[in-house]
This record gives C-alpha cells, structure tokens and sequence, in this order.
C-alpha cells in the first residue's frame, strides 16, 4: 500500500502535467462516418496497441458490424486474443504484471478519447522523440515522462527535439522545446504517418462511443418528426384560442 | 356509448371526487389569459421530472451501484443495452434541462413578483422544490462513478469539516466512511432513487395545490379574482385545460426540439452536461488537477471560493442558498410585476442577473488572482441584490397599475 502511494506521488506531476496546457494541439480532423478510415484504425489498434491496451468495453462482433467487417476478415486479421466474436476486447497481459514492467499499468482505451479528445490523442502519437534521460529512452511533448515506449516507431521513425533558448522579462533564460525533427525515418513518409495516427484516432473515438454512429444517423429524423408536431400543435392551439382572441370563451 | 361513460364517471364520482379533482385542476382552473413565453416553464420542468423518473427507473434495470462495478455497468447501458445510450443520455441531459426550467420558472417569479402576497408559501415550496432537486442531482452525479464523480463528492462532503466539533463525524455520517467509497455509492444510491424522489414528487404536488388554491399570478402582476362575472369566474381568467393545455403541447413541441438535438448531436454539450474527466473511472489515489462542479452549482461554488477562510466560505455558500427564501419579505415594492417597478428595481435584477452568471462561469474555471477578484465583486452583487432589497425596492415611483390584464 506505501508503495502505491509513493508512486502515485512520484508520478502525480506526469499526470498532471498530461492534462495541462502549453503544448498547442494538432486537429485530428478524424470523420466518424469514414468507413475505410475506421477499418484502418482498427487494424492498427489490433496490431499494434492491444498487445498491452485493452478495450474492455467493446465487443469484436460489435465492432466488425458497425465497420462493415466481414466475420471472416474478422477472426482471422482481428481476433488474436478471443476466440468468440461476442468476447471483449480484452488483452491477455496481467494487470499486476505490467505494474511490474512499466511502473504503471497501460490503461484501457475504451473511453479514453471522450476524456481526452480526439486532438489530444492525435498530438500525442505525433510528438513522441528520444529523451535518453528516460528509462525507455523515449518522451512525449503532451504527456511529459510518459511511461510507454513510442510502439509505432517501426512505423514514424525517431524523432528529435529542437530546443530554443528564450530570455523572459527578467532576463532569466529558459530553454524549452521548439520542435521536432524526425532524425530517422521509419516505413511510413510523415504524411502516411499522419494519416495512420488520424484512422487510429477516429477508431478510438468511435470505440470511445459506438451509438455515435446511431446518433448521428437518427438525429435529423427525430428532430423532423418533432418540427412537425410543433406545427401541428401550434394550429392546434390557435384554433382553440380564437375564442380567447375574439373576446370570451364560451362559458 | 356516452350513457356508458358517464355512467362509469359516476361510479368512480360516488366512490373518489374525480370529476371535483378534474374540474379543480384543470377543467374548472381559471388562469389569468395573458401568460407569455415565461410561463411555460413550470409544465416544462413538470414534464422534465417525469422523463427523469422513467429514464431513471429505466437506467436502475441495469446500474450497478457497486464501487467495482458501476462505471463499467454504464459503459454497459451505453453499448450492450438495446437504446441503453438513449435513455442514460435523456437522462444526463435531463438533470442539466431540469436546472435550467427551474432557472427559468425562478426568474419568471423575479420578473412578475410571483412570490409576493399571496402567493409567499408557492415560492417557499418552489425553494425546497428547489433543495431536493440539487441533492438530487449531487447524489446522482456519484453514481457513474467516474473520477468527477468521486472528487466532486469528496470535496462536497469535505465542506461539512469545516464546521467545528460536529464536522468530522457529520461528514463522516454523511459518507459511510473515511473517503468516499462503496459504502457511500450504495447509498448515494438509495437516496438517489428512492428518498429524494418521493420528497421531490411530494413537493410538487404540494407547490401545485398552493398555486390552485391562490390562483396564478400573470405578467402584469394584478389580480385576476379582484374583478369576476356574474358567474364568479375571473373576467380576465380562462379554464387552464384545454387553452393552457394546448398552449403548453406547443410548448414541450419547441423544448423538445432543443432537447432533442442536443441528445442526438451534443450529448456531453462540450464537457458542460457530461464533464470529460468523468470517463476516467474512479481512482482514490489520483486527485485530478481540476475538480470543477457541474454548471447548476457552479455559481454557489464561486462563491464558496470567493470567501479566502474555509469555514466563512461554507456559510457563505448556504447562506447564498438559503436567502432565496426570504425574497417574498424582502421584496417591499408597490408594484409587483416589473412592468410597473421603477428603474432601480430593473436595474438591481439585471446587475444580479449578470452577477449569477458571472459565477456561474467563474466555478467552472481555476481560480487566479483576477478571476477571485472577479468573483468577490459578483459575490457581492449577488448579496447586496438580496439584502438591499428592502430598502431599493420601495425608491422610486412604480407606474400605475391597470384594472385588467394587458394583452
């Protein structure tokens, strides 16, 4: 229990730091009714995040009929971890043993682009650079000393920071990171890079709230249905106050 | 068929006063006949309370007020629960719709003096109307059980150890244990279903046979029972079903369109309605950076902020609660609608109008110099509104006042 409490201290500042401000946010600019988009997303999530982040709240079947998978497809390029298609996507990691491993277990992603925003996640698989002074020798801008490693450098490479040296109105310097300049690039351009993170964005987003896609797609017609009745009550109610209006109703 | 009908009434009138009760509340209710768009609001938080009660019996079917369990039993109703998401979102944009009707129908009071004789009991019900609904609604805000959740109830409950010697065991009392925790959900629970809602629907029942006793009050301010036919009906009243009935339909057709929209394309309403942080589960070992109330308690959270001492803030913030039942004391203006109030009345409304807004977007934010600068100057307003009333109420020169309603 003290050592729960001492790292919860000790990583109390990354946690606060991760919500915090200063780092402007790139738009996502994800599409929920992006089909290809969202199929992307969720292969790369499949591949390349769920060997340590679950999304426990989401079931396989659920998730291959709101993006037109086919159940075969499926089984065979999603499904490493259930053999059900009515299961969660669930990971096989222990939670106890990852604590061991990382210092903190990787959490579960179900909801956790309505609590961060679709922005925020994009910024954040963007900006990962090397920072030797950390254990797994990487860092993140929006999510200073984060505890996991950048898992998509396969795919985006090594970035490295620019630092800028400013001088405030007190003459005090501070040096701060500028930029950052992609060293050694990884099988994807930036651009293909950008596009992977934005479908992995908006998988999550969708994940994040499947009714979303229901929603949205029922919206208009209720908000149609009731324009009509507030026509159709609004004669209704000036046919019965012609009385009101033409002096007494009658008593 | 009719013979048959009527038949039955009687049956039923004999044994229960049906028809009496029909003709008392509606069919026979003479309300004044020029109410405008203020007036909708009471029929609208009625109504907001009924989609309240069934969503939330509805939502009870599958909730789990279990501190393991809960907030993965919502995220249930919003994905494997057939219109799970519809229903948990009628409800959480329900609690915010039903502060605001309540705002509205207050304000609507404070414009036309409402609350004036004869009519001081209406408001003082309408004020414990008032009191359930936020307990309420901070008993219901635990239950998802998302970090908000637990750090909105552990800095509520914490407010009470600030009061000296009988604090610490009250708030203790109050959660069940030292911290929030699952003992606390459970009966958050109970109180949020159960308690609070039969002292919820007891008052509203009371607040509307008070109102049909004394009768509505109308825009201008002047009462309609002080001029009748021959027939004893007021001159200028008209029977509330069906003119007010159907009035109301046109009504809950506009409110709901608005309502509508909102559930479908901004359900959260950008973090106001649904706060983001409240989709982190609870955890009692990470304190969030920010722990902001839900917009309905913001203004009394500014104050509370407002007062540098923790103890004087506390008093601070009931006490800005609890004078809004003195208003009808206070309020010793000749006129009672604002249409015949001087300026100086006007003047005092708008300025506290802006102060309660004013804090209302200040408790959302983090507090810095300026903003608790800012907040001191509204508290103040919000204060001086109340308690200068007495005497500002009775400056100036009120118009006269008409004979009959105004159309």
């Amino acid at each position: 229990m003290r050592k729960v409490i001492l790292a919860t201290i000790l990583l109390l500042p990354s946690w606060v730091f991760a919500a915090g401000a200063g780092v402007p946010l790139q738009k996502a600019n994800t599409d929920i009714m992006d089909k290809a988009s969202l199929q992307e997303g969720a292969k790369l999530f499949v591949n390349y995040c769920m060997g340590c982040h679950s999304l426990k709240y989401q079931r396989f079947q659920r998730t291959a009929k709101d993006l037109n998978i086919p159940e075969e497809v499926l089984k065979s390029d999603l499904m490493f971890t259930a053999e059900k298609v009515g299961e969660i996507m669930d990971i096989a990691m222990p939670a106890d043993d990852s604590e061991k491993w990382f210092g903190i277990t990787p959490p579960d992603l179900s909801v956790t682009a309505r609590a961060r925003g679709v922005d925020w996640l994009y910024t954040y698989l963007l900006s990962f650079y090397k920072d030797d002074s950390r254990a797994l020798g990487v860092n993140n801008l929006v999510f200073k000393d984060v505890g996991m490693p950048h898992a998509l450098w396969k795919l985006q490479g090594w970035q490295k920071p620019i630092y800028e040296t400013t001088t405030d109105a007190e003459g005090k310097e501070h040096t701060h990171i500028a930029s950052l300049e992609l060293v050694e690039q990884g099988e994807m351009t930036p651009e293909e890079y950008q596009n992977s993170m934005r479908n992995l964005v908006n998988f999550l987003d969708y994940v994040g709230e499947p009714a979303k896609l229901q929603r949205l797609a029922l919206g208009w017609k209720v908000l149609a249905f009731i324009f009509f009745f507030w026509i159709v009550a609004w004669f209704l109610k000036h046919e019965y106050w012609r009385d009101v209006y033409e002096g007494v109703w009658k008593r | 068929m009719m013979k048959l009908w009527n038949a039955s009434i009687g049956w039923i009138d004999d044994r229960f006063p049906l028809t009496t009760m029909w003709d008392e509340h509606l069919a026979k209710y003479y309300a004044p006949k020029n109410f405008n768009v203020w007036y909708y609001f009471g029929s609208l938080a009625l109504m907001v309370l009924v989609i309240q009660m069934i969503t939330g019996i509805m939502l009870t079917t599958n909730y789990k007020p279990d501190a393991a369990q809960a907030f993965a039993s919502v995220e249930y109703i919003m994905r494997d629960v057939d219109w799970g998401w519809l229903i948990r979102y009628l409800h959480s944009t329900g609690a915010s719709f039903f502060f605001i009707m309540v705002y509205l129908h207050m304000f609507r009071a404070m414009l036309y003096g409402s609350y004036r004789k004869p009519r001081e009991l209406i408001w003082v019900i309408g004020m414990l109307i008032y009191f359930a609904l936020m307990a309420e609604a901070f008993l219901g805000y635990l239950l998802p059980w998302g970090q908000m959740s637990y750090w909105g109830a552990q800095v509520i409950i914490s407010l009470f150890t600030a009061i000296p010697v009988l604090g610490e065991p009250l708030a203790l009392w109050v959660r069940g244990d030292y911290v929030i925790s699952d003992v606390t959900l459970n009966r958050f629970f109970a109180y949020h279903v159960v308690s609070v809602p039969i002292i919820l629907l007891a008052l509203v029942v009371v607040h509307l046979l008070a109102l049909h006793a004394v009768g509505s009050n109308n825009p201008d301010g002047i009462e309609i029972k002080k001029n009748k036919g021959d027939d004893g009906i007021p001159l200028d009243g008209i029977p509330f079903h069906p003119y007010y009935t159907v009035k109301d339909i046109v009504g809950v057709a506009f409110f709901l369109f608005i309502f509508a929209a909102i559930i479908f394309y901004a359900p959260d309403f950008f973090g106001f309605f649904l706060e983001h942080s409240n989709f982190i589960p609870a955890d009692p070992l990470k304190t969030p950076e920010h722990i902001a109330p839900l917009w309905f308690f913001a203004p009394f959270y500014a104050i509370l902020r407002a007062v540098p001492d923790k103890l004087g803030g506390v008093i601070a913030m009931f006490a800005s609660v609890w004078i809004w039942f003195l208003l009808p004391w206070l309020d010793r203006s000749p006129a009672k609608s604002i249409r015949y109030k001087p300026f100086i009345f006007k003047f005092a409304l708008f300025l506290f109008t802006i102060a309660f807004l004013v804090l209302c977007y200040l408790g959302l934010q983090t507090v810095d110099p300026v903003r608790t600068m800012i907040a001191r100057i509204a508290s103040g307003i919000y204060f001086a509104f109340f308690v200068l009333m007495p005497f500002y109420s009775t400056w100036g020169t009120c118009k006269t006042e008409p004979e009959r309603v105004t159309s």
